[in-house]
């Protein structure tokens, strides 16, 4: 039960292995980009569900509220910038993908590499 | 001025005509050689002056600046390099003045260029002499090499273009291949690289391990061109004909088998390297150079490559009197860089004279052209018997103390190979000279040319006569090498 | 010092970055490069004012918002973030002076603004790591950096550069995130994100486990960024298809600041908490620095474009960096560190060099440079002493630093005797890579090969030259390196238990 109990680490092992297998083994590059997003995405809760205290509120003070318990508010911070930066790697990757499409007229990998062997 | 900051001067002055040169340059010819002229008589009055200093026993030194610790750039006089820094000054003069006659006469593009380099060859010379450790040695090296580059490759063709890819690729491969790792293991075998009377290796290395860090010493010198690592020397005859004299059969090469010298007796020691028997095959690699080469000589036709694969030969004599061992071999060794330099540039300025004359450079055309050009042979005769080592030449005197120090050592391959060489020596100078006094012109050449321009013949007559003079002067050389065993540290 | 100086590490990102929304306005495309320099400039000047207080013995430390460490986030300098620094804004800044003709020639004018403010959030990025003393602090740095650098490689004109920057962001973005990871390990076991606290911090935790695997997520993931072999991939593409400027600019600084980080990490934060640590660390590294070594230099040997050449040396010179890191000794450090400088010298000349051929040739193939030095012989003359100094040859910077590596390395005993074999190797397959380049460009038929006629644009030159004379300044007179590099290995030998 001990292996169950944590089970939101088992999320994250197996969201990140789905990421990650996309990333290497699509030959498309939006396909691959969509595994890097999976991949990052399990590095989000990873953080966002190590800081839950187990009974715990959400971390605001209120009057009259001596001591509360609460969750720990600092990786849910830190997270949301590292949002931020998934989004804006995902979105340079998909303009980079755009420009890709534009200048070989192609978004799969193995048919890039052939147009530069030329 | 204190002596370090004469050694300071001597190095910064060819450096500093070199820019007085390029400037000089642009306003006129004659300036510009003005400028060379003053720039190598001041250079030699300099160096010649701290002479009788060193006589004295002094040893003059400075540090330039400490690299990392344990690691500088250092200078000291000391006799051996007092020797060739004041054999390569004086020379200078004498090459200057030759190189006016040879440019002016051949009409030679870039002059300007070929002036600078000249001087910056020479600063760099000066380091190699005065070298007080092997790191400043090694930089100062690098620095000739890349120096005469330019020099080498002067005409800018592509045949010369292919021969100085020999050359540069040749000596700086086999000094970074070879003589660095030499000098880093020397550094942590010894814990310094500083040349020091009786040698620093002693008890830090024993075995096989000596001879093999002596391989990397004796190859890795690769301007001593001692075979297999000869291949440079006959590839930079395409250089012009001063550059040959001066610096291909005086301060590059002398360079070589100074730093060999300089490594046998201030690194290794020559007794450690007597006592260490891994390091006799130096004294057969440098016999066997000696002889090959001579006979690489007898079969050429062109007189500039004879004239390089006896300069080959001729160094051999100076690495394998240095590996010989003995005090007496040592001092033959020193005398010899001296005689053969005076030899060897009056036979390259001939050569040269001859092609500004004549336009010849082929040994077959050269039949009684001695009528034509009497001063020039003359001089060139007398070259060839210093060569032989037939006196009243200073080849003579040399040869003379390497026998002596042969026989000391009782090495007598030594012995023989100097026996053999003087037969092949004369085998091939013997038949140029009597081509060009006996033999009848078979016809008239195209331009019924007479002697070379009087510079040039100035320059050969003065070499000449060193020649002869230092069969009967050679005393204060004499003494200055024997300091090398006797004087302070 | 006055109490100005005590912002200096602030004002070393903050200069960079609060430029670069201006630069976006800035019109015409000069004025913006001028602002780009200026800025470029002044954190150079940062960065040599930081230089001259540590060297006094003063330690940076800023806190942000006045918050203090642990809580808030610290910003601090030493010897060796100092060291990183000047190579990071001295990059920068001789890559835009050099840059302004090759750049107007690979990047349209209506471009350029835009082009320019991501150099500034690059350089901001880059000279973040290394002042940023809060682990998380860090990663944003990073992937500032990696964005902004990604724009910058895929600029060009060259449509190759495209799928390259798209498999460095690919490769960027895991090494990021495996950082990431090993970041939230530490946080969860230890509940700080400062480095000096997580030092203390760790040692209070029972269990090391999840620290032992941090510790891997942080090597992989840093290594990743660092071009360490095997992770290399990314870089010799994402090197040969950038604009010229850029490459000067990331190849002198960029993996450098990756490497910085991955040996502050592993030892302020791993080496004195994790027993044996330090061996396992030297039993990874130091047969992948030998492998990068040997493999490097022999691709290089047989790479005939010139800018991937260099990059594949440049995974070799990486080796180096980490040979001496996996030592774990003082002297390895300081050939380590020593060579982050000197390395960055080496291949920033080497890359001016060839972005000063990119002006007058007509492709960067060795056939295309062929006779160029013909007509650009001082051109190739800075080439030939930059290269010098890769090779290691006595009198550049770069015998320093291999100096120090053969020592430490003889220091190690029989596997040092093998190492030392490997970098003697590897320093002759550098002279063979170099002598080919040098035998293209001055013995080569300058008819066939494409080279123009005429030598660099004169500003270009000047900066070349001003980097190859530096080459032979720091290799005769090392002193400023050295003495950042020694403090620099004192301070990470500190943690080694």
């Amino acid at each position: 039960m001990e292996l169950l109990g944590l089970y939101h680490y088992w999320v994250f092992a197996v969201l990140l292995m789905i990421g990650f297998y996309a990333v290497i083994a699509k030959h498309n590059l939006i396909k691959k980009l969509i595994g890097l997003s999976i991949f990052q995405s399990a590095v989000f809760l990873l953080y966002i569900t190590m800081d839950k205290v187990e009974g715990g509120t959400a971390p605001i003070i209120q009057a009259g509220v001596a001591d509360p318990l609460y969750s720990n508010p600092l990786p849910q911070v830190l997270i949301l910038t590292a949002i931020v930066v998934g989004i804006s790697t995902t979105a340079l990757g998909l303009g980079i993908v755009v420009r890709i499409k534009e200048e070989y007229n192609s978004i799969e990998e193995h048919e890039i590499q052939e147009i530069d062997r030329r | 001025m204190s002596a370090g900051h004469t050694i300071l001067l001597i190095l910064a002055l060819p450096v500093a005509g070199a820019l007085g040169i390029a400037l000089a340059g642009r306003i006129g010819a004659n300036l510009r050689e003005a400028v060379t002229l003053v720039c190598a008589t001041a250079l030699a009055v300099i160096v010649w002056g701290l002479l009788p200093e060193i006589m004295s026993g002094e040893r003059p030194s400075f540090t330039l600046a400490e690299v990392v610790p344990g690691i500088d750039i250092a200078f000291r006089v000391e006799p051996l390099g007092m020797l060739f820094a004041a054999l390569a000054s004086g020379l200078w003069i004498v090459n200057s003045i030759y190189s006016i006659g040879y440019m002016r006469g051949n009409r030679e593009t870039k002059q300007t260029q070929f002036y600078a380099f000249f001087a910056i060859a020479l600063a760099a010379t000066m380091g190699i002499a005065f070298a007080d450790n092997l790191f400043t040695l090694f930089l100062f090296y690098e620095l000739l090499t890349l120096s005469t580059y330019p020099l080498v490759s002067h005409k800018g063709d592509t045949k010369t273009l292919r021969s100085a890819r020999v050359y540069l690729g040749v000596l700086l491969t086999t000094s970074i291949a070879l003589l660095l790792p030499a000098i880093i293991w020397t550094y942590f075998a010894a814990g310094s690289g500083n040349f020091t009377s009786g040698g620093i290796l002693a008890g830090k290395l024993e075995g096989p391990a000596v001879g093999l860090l002596l391989g990397l010493f004796v190859f890795g010198i690769g301007k001593a061109a001692v075979m297999p690592v000869h291949r440079w020397l006959p590839a930079a005859m395409v250089a012009p004909t001063p550059v040959s004299a001066l610096l291909h059969a005086v301060a590059v090469v002398k360079a070589g088998v100074f730093a060999i010298t300089k490594v046998v007796i201030y690194i290794f020691g020559i007794d450690f390297l007597a006592s260490e028997s891994s390091g006799n095959w130096m004294l057969y690699v440098a016999a066997f150079t000696i002889i090959a080469a001579s006979v690489v000589a007898l079969q050429q036709q062109n007189l500039k490559r004879l004239l390089a694969y006896s300069t080959i030969a001729q160094l051999s004599y100076v690495v394998m009197a240095a590996a010989i061992l003995k005090p007496l071999a040592e001092i033959g060794a020193a005398l010899h860089m001296v005689a053969h330099a005076f030899g060897k540039i009056t036979l390259f300025f001939a050569a040269g004279a001859i092609y500004t004359a004549a336009k010849k450079t082929e040994i077959h055309q050269l039949r009684g052209i001695g009528r034509r050009m009497p001063w020039t042979m003359a001089a060139f005769t007398i070259g060839a018997l210093s060569m032989i080592g037939v006196p009243p030449t200073g080849g003579f005197v040399s040869k003379w103390y390497i026998l002596a120090g042969a026989f000391d050592a009782g090495s007598y391959i030594a012995v023989a190979t100097i026996v053999i060489s003087t037969a092949l020596n004369a085998a091939y100078f013997l038949p140029i000279v009597y081509l060009a006094w006996f033999a009848r012109e078979t016809s008239t050449p195209a331009n019924d040319h007479g002697e070379a321009p009087l510079a040039a013949v100035l320059a050969l007559t003065i070499t000449a006569a060193l020649t002869l003079a230092f069969f009967f002067f050679h005393q204060p050389v004499l003494e200055l090498a024997t300091q090398i065993f006797r004087g302070a540290p | 010092m006055s109490s100005w100086s005590n912002h200096l590490p602030a004002l070393q990102v903050i200069v960079p970055m609060l430029t670069a929304p201006l630069v976006l306005l800035l019109r015409p495309s000069g004025l913006a490069w001028a602002a780009t320099t200026i800025a470029s400039a002044l954190a150079f000047a940062v960065a040599i004012a930081l230089t001259i207080g540590v060297l006094d013995g003063q330690s940076f430390s800023y806190l942000m918002g006045a918050w203090p460490a642990p809580y808030g986030i610290e910003l601090g300098v030493d010897a060796f973030s100092a060291l990183v620094l000047l190579v990071v804004t001295g990059a920068s800044t001789v890559a835009l002076l050099a840059g302004r003709e090759s750049l107007n020639l690979e990047i349209d004018a209506h471009r350029q603004p835009m082009f320019y403010a991501a150099w500034l959030l690059a350089l901001a990025g880059l000279s973040g790591i290394p002042v940023s003393a809060d682990a998380f602090n860090i990663f944003v740095f990073m992937e500032i950096s990696a964005l902004a650098s990604y724009v910058l490689i895929a600029g060009g004109p060259d449509r190759r550069a495209l799928p390259a920057v798209f498999k460095y962001l690919l490769m960027g973005t895991i090494g990021a995130t495996f950082y990431l990871i090993g970041i939230g390990l530490i946080y969860l076991m230890t509940g700080t994100l400062n480095l000096a606290d997580m030092e203390l911090r760790i040692h209070e935790v029972a269990d090391l486990k999840p620290i032992l695997v941090a510790a891997g997520f942080i090597t992989i993931g840093l290594a990743l960024k660092a071009a360490v072999f095997p992770l290399h991939v990314w870089l010799p593409n994402a090197y040969a298809y950038a604009p010229n400027a850029v490459t000067v600019f990331l190849a002198a600084c960029s993996t450098k600041v990756a490497l910085y980080l991955l040996l502050r990490f592993d030892f302020f934060v791993f080496q004195p908490n994790l027993a044996g640590h330090d061996v396992q660390f030297a039993y990874f590294l130091m047969p992948l620095a030998a492998l990068a070594i040997l493999i490097g230099s022999s691709v290089a040997l047989l790479e005939s474009n010139l800018k991937r050449l260099l990059a594949y040396s440049s995974i070799a010179q990486v080796g180096y960096i980490l040979l001496g890191a996996s030592f774990v000794s003082l002297s390895g450090l300081t050939a380590s560190v020593l060579h982050i400088f000197n390395h960055a010298l080496a291949k920033g000349t080497l890359f001016l060099a060839v972005a000063c051929l990119t002006t007058r040739c007509s492709g960067l193939r060795l056939e295309n440079i062929s006779g160029a030095a013909r007509s650009m012989p001082w051109t190739m003359a800075a080439f030939v002493v930059a290269g010098l100094s890769l090779i290691g040859i006595p009198g550049t910077a770069g015998f320093i630093s291999k100096w120090y590596l053969i020592l430490a390395a003889l220091n190690e005993g029989t596997v040092g005797i093998v190492l030392v074999g490997v970098i003697v190797v590897s320093s002759l397959m550098a002279v063979v890579y170099i002598w080919r380049v040098v035998e293209a460009a001055y013995f080569g038929d300058a008819e066939a090969g494409g080279a123009a006629h005429r030598e660099a644009p004169p500003a270009l030159l000047a900066v070349t030259w001003i980097a190859a004379l530096a080459n032979l300044y720091f290799g005769l007179s090392p002193s400023l390196p050295l003495a950042l590099s020694t403090s620099a290995a004192e301070t990470l030998m500190r943690h080694v238990p």
